[in-house]
């Protein structure tokens, strides 16, 4: 996709630039978004790992156990199918809060795993069971407690409030978790 | 009341790093050792993330300077009006199912251009704390076990995203 977006814009862009005669202004365009680009990286790589720090401490506290009884009645709800699959549950539950703590790295391998997981017990094996369906539909939601990255994004921009937003993030995932949620449960019956 | 807000949110982040250091000194987690683990999957973050921020600021910094942006912008406001959504929000809209760190960079960049504290920014962020790279995250796990037939998820996964867009540009709005 970007592989066609992406030249796409320069090329139009400078053509446009050329036409309406911007050339200079381009000029320093490019080199002002280069410099841009390593000045952000740059205060950006501080915020960045505060919190990819002070996360790693929150993982490895009892904060995981708790979160893991927290989230059993949601499983059970989210995934009737796996009423005898323990292991499948335990995999979605670490996945699950993974993400939560904003550990998208630690995230994808546990939930591999969890897909593995299903697949043993899967019947068909080149079609989603409903369990990974929802599974996927999850992920694809991004539950997060604290979303570090846009924090810091908004701390290394010099916001006045960079927390602001968690609030309406936790609003809007949430919103967006159950239209996904609903959507799903509907493509489950409908689709075979 | 305005000083009380702002007091809170001060020390929002504060708060938030003594209690996870607290909490970790609790659970006898060598906090410093594993502050210093953590930190580095940063690095890693941000320089995994760096060429693809520098490619699309590149590919913004020519459509902001020849001016074409402006003439896109013109073109699609109509449309963007109809829906509710602030026109210089739309290419989060568009990019974020499809790649996480090009619609960071685009988040950035418009972020620098109309400010971190406008609602154009606010609604930026929440979008970006709201969704996820959709087409990634379906591709990585149906693969990882050789499965084709995904049974129509994209659409389910499309409808929370939107979903979660509008919701992010109504709560902006009404908070702002």
């Amino acid at each position: 996709m970007l592989n066609i977006l992406w030249p796409a814009f320069i090329t139009l862009s400078v053509i446009y630039a050329i036409i309406f005669g911007k050339v200079e202004e381009l000029n320093e365009g490019i080199f002002n978004s280069l410099s841009n680009a390593v000045e952000f990286s740059i205060t950006f790589l501080g915020t960045i790992c505060l919190w990819t720090g002070m996360m790693k401490i929150a993982q490895n506290t009892s904060i995981i156990r708790k979160l893991n009884r927290l989230l059993r009645p949601f499983i059970n709800f989210l995934f009737p199918d796996l009423k005898n699959n323990e292991i499948a549950k335990q995999e979605i539950s670490m996945n699950m809060i993974a993400n939560i703590l904003g550990l998208g790295n630690a995230a994808t391998p546990l939930g591999i795993k969890a897909m593995k997981t299903m697949q043993n017990e899967n019947r068909k094996k080149d079609t989603l069971t409903n369990s990974m369906m929802m599974f996927i539909v999850i992920n694809t939601a991004s539950i997060q407690l604290i979303p570090t990255n846009v924090i810091a994004i908004r701390t290394s921009l010099n916001s006045q409030n960079p927390t602001a937003i968690i609030i309406p993030v936790w609003i809007a995932t949430i919103f967006a978790g159950v239209i996904g949620i609903i959507f799903t449960k509907i493509l489950i019956k409908k689709v075979k | 009341m305005a000083n009380i807000i702002n007091y809170i949110s001060n020390t929002t982040i504060p708060i938030i790093i003594v209690l996870i250091i607290l909490y970790g000194i609790r659970d006898k987690v060598r906090v410093f050792d594993t502050f210093l683990d953590g930190a580095k999957e940063g690095i890693e973050i941000v320089f995994k993330m760096f060429p693809t921020l520098l490619g699309i600021f590149l590919a913004i910094g020519v459509l902001r300077a020849s001016g074409l942006i402006d003439a896109i912008v013109n073109l699609i406001t109509p449309i963007t009006n109809l829906l509710e959504i602030p026109s210089n929000i739309l290419p989060i809209a568009i990019l974020r199912p499809i790649s996480g760190s090009a619609s960071m960079a685009v988040a950035v960049d418009i972020m620098q251009k109309y400010g971190v504290d406008t609602l154009t920014g606010f609604i930026t962020s929440t979008i970006m704390g709201s969704t996820e790279t959709t087409f990634y995250t379906i591709a990585i796990y149906t693969s990882a076990v050789g499965i084709k037939k995904t049974r129509g998820i994209l659409f389910a996964a499309l409808a929370a995203d939107i979903a979660g867009m509008i919701a992010s540009t109504i709560i902006c709005r009404i908070l702002s």
